[in-house]
């Protein structure tokens, strides 16, 4: 993925841009920049600093921020994985499993979060089995990470899998031949070369989670301090008889997700 | 106190046949007002609290018998999530508001006409079919055992129950406060949660998948449905049809079939 890029750079340089792309260019950056002016129009600046420092909103912020990173945490553990697996071992079935890894990305989130209540529910497909040994993931954080995991994991594993696509797989060969151990290869080899798209994948997932909104409200609730993540927060405010404050705590939520984008994207992140 | 939901669906549906046989008679007698009201075109768009479905839903089909160019579109949701959108500027010709409050957000803001009381709705206990957790009463809410779910106080319903909840003196603590009442009752039928405060109408629409437990007057909260013409709204005659018909007697019958009671 980084090779492509700097090769699209040195074959451009300074040639003039051809009009239609630039305009179109322009129409679609302000189909992005355009909802944020009217946030930004709108948000009651007075009275930022009250909406920002309320309990309420603290804790949402607090919440969303562990189960976000704790959601990032799992998919790594478990996406990159998968994302080998998918990447080095040719199996039957791997095309279907590929699809399956993609889904919640085409499945509208709330169907994802029923999907999960019908599966880990209190009557669902294993859910009396794990009520039986004492997890109950409807209603509890750990059901808003699993939530987010659900719906984000499949930014990071799609990444990583690409990566691992395109490094070069002489280096590992090497490293076998020389008689280092299938781990150490992994670990001192394989890792260091998909840095790039590792990380990638882990920010664009923590973003998709940060902002995860269905799954989160149809599997784990909303209830303040336990299940009510910020976005879930924002959406009662919004609502209720003083939106203001919800404008401001998504200018928030904006702020953060950008600070990060665009201080990865500069120093690591040039898979994206 | 407790009864399963299916005896009480089959006296629903005797009321309802009755209502639309009164419907059919009365029809005959009221031959002006039914030419004034064919002559009704265009689309209606209602804004209407999701406690509304199923009677509403009902209303559309006696509606398009009775103008059948008038095409009658529905947008069930929070009534607080309906109010902010009308405020934001969606189209909307009539909004039917599960509380006054609600309702009077919109009077403020000159966006509705006069609006008129033309339902009424108590609070009820749904659980699973049969009750096998034996809910007694509010009170009963407190228990351990006992996955409770409410709606959060910015929805109508959600505010009732607390009020409900602080008249009969029990400190629930909710596993979860969703954003509508359709949602509170759906983590019930699904087995999700053993009880949920929501409307007596919504106990009666969820049929064999809930029963209801009756919460007494003296802790009870009736809640006053308000209707209005939205001012800003494309279709003025078909939404003051729209109205009229609510208010009209296979309208106000519709509604009692569906677990309401009369406005007055």
């Amino acid at each position: 993925m980084s090779e492509t890029h700097k090769a699209g750079r040195s074959a451009g340089v300074r040639e003039r841009a051809p009009t239609a792309p630039v305009v179109v260019a322009g129409a679609a950056a302000a189909l992005f920049a355009l909802p944020l002016a009217g946030l930004l129009w709108k948000a009651p600046w007075s009275k930022a600093w009250p909406a920002l420092t309320s309990e309420e909103a603290g804790q949402a912020l607090r919440l969303s921020l562990v189960t976000s990173v704790s959601a990032t945490a799992l998919a790594l553990a478990l996406g990159v994985p998968l994302a080998w697996v998918q990447a080095r071992v040719e199996y039957r079935g791997r095309s279907l499993v590929r699809a399956l890894t993609t889904l919640p990305m085409v499945l509208p989130p709330v169907v994802g979060g029923t999907a999960l209540l019908l599966a880990l529910g209190r009557r669902g497909l294993v859910g009396p089995q794990l009520d039986r040994v004492g997890v109950h993931l409807p209603f509890s954080t750990a059901g808003a990470v699993l939530a987010e995991a659900f719906v984000a994991m499949p930014f990071l594993v799609l990444t990583v899998e690409a990566g691992l696509r395109t490094s070069d797989r002489g280096l590992e060969e090497a490293a076998r031949t020389l008689g280092a151990g299938r781990w150490a290869v992994f670990r001192s080899v394989t890792l260091p070369l998909v840095r790039p798209s590792l990380l990638a994948g882990g920010v664009l997932c923590w973003a998709r989670a940060l902002g995860e909104f269905g799954a989160t409200i149809t599997f784990a609730g909303n209830l303040q301090g336990k299940t009510q993540t910020l976005p879930l927060f924002v959406y009662v405010k919004l609502e209720s008889s003083d939106p203001g404050s919800a404008i401001v705590l998504s200018l928030v939520l904006l702020a953060v997700s950008l600070a990060v984008l665009a201080s990865l994207r500069d120093r690591w992140l040039r898979a994206l | 106190m407790t009864r399963a939901g299916r005896p009480r669906a089959r006296g629903a549906a005797l009321a309802l046949t009755a209502a639309l046989v009164a419907g059919a008679c009365g029809s005959g007698g009221g031959a002006s007002g039914d030419r004034s009201r064919s002559a009704l075109s265009g689309s209606v768009t209602v804004f209407a609290a999701a406690s509304l479905t199923e009677a509403f839903n009902q209303e559309k089909a006696t509606l398009a018998a009775r103008a059948p160019a008038l095409s009658l579109t529905y947008s069930f949701a929070g009534s607080q999530t309906l109010a902010q959108q009308i405020i934001q500027g969606a189209r909307a010709d009539v909004f039917a508001s599960a509380d006054d409050k609600t309702m009077q957000r919109l009077v403020d803001a000159k966006l509705v006409e006069a609006p008129r009381a033309f339902a009424r709705n108590q609070l009820e206990i749904a659980v699973a079919p049969g009750n096998p957790k034996h809910v007694g009463g509010l009170s009963d809410l407190v228990r351990p055992d006992l996955v409770v779910v409410l709606e959060d106080p910015s929805v109508p319903a959600g505010s009732y129950s607390q009020q409900a909840l602080a008249r009969a003196g029990a400190r629930v603590r909710p596993r979860s406060l969703e954003l509508d009442v359709k949602s509170a009752l759906a983590k019930v039928t699904s087995g999700e949660a053993d009880a949920a405060i929501v409307y007596a109408s919504d106990v009666q629409a969820a049929g064999s998948k809930a029963s209801g437990v009756t919460i007494p007057t003296a802790q009870n909260v009736v809640a006053t449905y308000p209707i209005a013409v939205v001012r800003t709204g494309a279709n003025h005659a078909g939404a003051a049809a729209f109205v009229q018909e609510v208010l009209s007697g296979s309208g106000q019958a519709a509604l009692e079939a569906h677990g309401f009671l009369p406005a007055s």
